[in-house]
């Protein structure tokens, strides 16, 4: 891929009564604009995903009326390593020279509930109706089994929120800014066994946007351009098991994250080994530590090992999550994935301040998951 | 005492009821033999468009399983005030499908993986009639 990023802005998420959705992304969008140094006007393309907000394409009553083409796509979780592959696609076939991603996102407090008419998202309303319809149970179940597989323990469920909100505690725009101690998290409340209260993120609001411009191009707009080696899409193939899935084949196949991270090494021509700093999607402490084993970092197990090592702590041998990834941040889901690429990319620069990654990290990674088995990937570098 | 209410099925084509030997009701591929649930006439394994319903194993094993702990959000028609939590799991039958499904066990020390279960409908809430609803659950095979 030949696409880089050359500005990135971030509305920070967490609880923001009195702002719309709307009002966050536009912020996120100027931010960005600001960061490339750039106007909305000179922008040649834009992309926006939401689910809460049905058009975001009408933030351009405030940032602009310039009549560019103005995509909305929205694919669950995924939506942000989308918005980003839609952009660098549109720029790739030479829409325009630059171009801007821009993720928003506001959740009523509470789990995500999944809407009046599960028809909606291709389910039968008797799912939710007898209280089947909720990731956290898939989230549990998928930890659940991964245990029993893979000899992970309870301690190193445990261990991953300690890190998360530490890493929270370090980063000025988190929204949990306190770190939260194991004994505390130990004890919590059983959510949706074998996960507790603080193993779980919570819904949240807030916006995210990256500009972006062919790689060639890069440089007449600033000296410090992060180029984003690959971006893949996948959805599920039949065998995987996935969210909100009222029944799942015996016969197992490689999920989207595995098959979107394979794709996207391969694209970028790296390896597992290669990446200096991640960010996964930890919806939940289990899919952190399933993650890290479907993104090849290490072998299933290892997860045991490498937790109680320190290895994915910020001076460890891979940082994940260095902002407190969304346990910390919550998950506006239109934004997270973007929010995922603006913390790689202030790593990657050297300006993540008291959460950067020593030794001057030149590879990052990214990574998104949700409903209807739905991942991106994203390899991103200086 | 409240006049008795109607029993009713959360849904049509889920489950043979009433029986003394209820059924869940998959769909099977006659192209790759492949057994989903609920029953659709499209393949997810091979994309043809034919699958016929058949009728599912009573019993299988726990392949993995969860408590609901926190009384679900709309659209749940179980009692949420009174929340009882439940368990959740997913079956695997021998059709070559993990069926997702309630537990009638809620209690996290007598469930495990790998477990016998056996197929029971139970009634679990209320329609906006006042009729009772009921839904199918497994249920460990020593109690049940
Ligand atoms: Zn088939």
């Amino acid at each position: 891929m030949d696409i880089a990023i050359i500005g990135i802005g971030l509305f920070a998420f967490g609880r923001h009564d009195g702002v719309s959705a709307i009002e966050m992304g536009v912020a996120a969008a100027r931010s960005a604009l600001k960061d490339a140094g750039l106007e909305w006007k000179d922008m040649d393309l834009a992309c926006a995903g939401s689910l809460e907000v049905l058009q975001p394409d009408t933030m351009n009553k405030h940032l602009g009326l310039t009549g560019i083409p103005f995509t909305t796509l929205y694919n669950g979780c995924a939506t942000g390593g989308n918005l980003m592959l839609t952009t660098a696609n549109a720029l790739a076939a030479g829409v325009g020279d630059v171009g801007i991603a821009i993720g928003l996102d506001k959740h009523p407090r509470g789990a995500f509930s999944v809407g009046d008419t599960l028809e909606s998202i291709g389910l039968g309303q008797w799912y939710g109706e007898t209280g089947l319809a909720l990731n956290p149970q898939f989230f549990a179940m998928k930890t659940q089994r991964y245990m029993h597989d893979h000899g992970i323990s309870h301690e190193t469920l445990h261990r991953t929120a300690v890190k998360a909100f530490k890493n929270g505690s370090l980063t000025e725009t988190a929204w949990r800014r306190k770190a939260i101690d194991y004994d505390e998290i130990a004890n919590a409340p059983m959510v949706c066994d074998p996960l507790r209260k603080f193993h779980f993120c919570n819904p949240s609001e807030g916006a995210a946007a990256v500009v972006m411009c062919r790689a060639e191009v890069a440089k007449r707009y600033t000296t410090h351009p992060i180029y984003l080696r690959a971006d893949v899409f996948k959805t599920q193939t039949y065998g995987s098991f996935e969210t909100l899935s009222p029944a799942t084949p015996v016969r197992d196949a490689p999920g989207p994250v595995v098959r979107a991270s394979q794709a996207a090494y391969e694209t970028a021509g790296i390896g597992p080994e290669d990446v200096d700093v991640a960010q996964v999607q930890d919806t939940e402490v289990g899919h952190e530590i399933m993650h890290m084993a479907e993104n090849g970092f290490c072998k299933d197990g290892e997860q045991e090992a490498w937790i109680a090592d320190g290895a994915t702590e910020i001076g460890g041998r891979l940082p994940i999550n260095t902002d407190g990834g969304l346990l910390a941040n919550g998950e506006p889901i239109g934004a997270s994935g973007i929010r995922q690429v603006y913390e790689v990319c202030l790593q990657l620069r050297g300006d993540a301040g008291a959460h950067q990654v020593p030794n001057s990290p030149k590879v990052g990674y990214t990574q998104v998951y949700g409903f209807p088995g739905v991942s991106c990937v994203t390899v991103l570098s200086t | 005492m409240p006049a008795a209410q109607t029993r009713k099925p959360v849904a049509e084509g889920l489950f043979t009821w009433p029986s003394d030997d209820p059924q869940l009701l998959g769909s099977k591929c006659p192209d790759c033999a492949e057994v989903t649930f609920p029953s659709q006439t499209g393949c997810p394994a091979c994309s043809a468009s034919r699958c016929e319903q058949v009728g599912l194993s009573r019993s299988g094993t726990l392949w993995t399983w969860t408590v609901q702990n926190f009384p679900p959000p709309h659209p749940y028609l179980g009692d949420a005030r009174e929340f009882v939590p439940f368990g959740v799991g997913y079956i695997e039958l021998a059709e070559g499908v993990r069926v997702e499904s309630r537990l009638t066990e809620n209690d996290a020390d007598k469930l495990a993986i790998g477990m016998q279960m056996n197929l029971v409908i139970e009634a679990f809430g209320t329609d906006a009639d006042r009729n009772e609803l009921v839904t199918f659950a497994f249920a460990p095979a020593e109690t049940s």
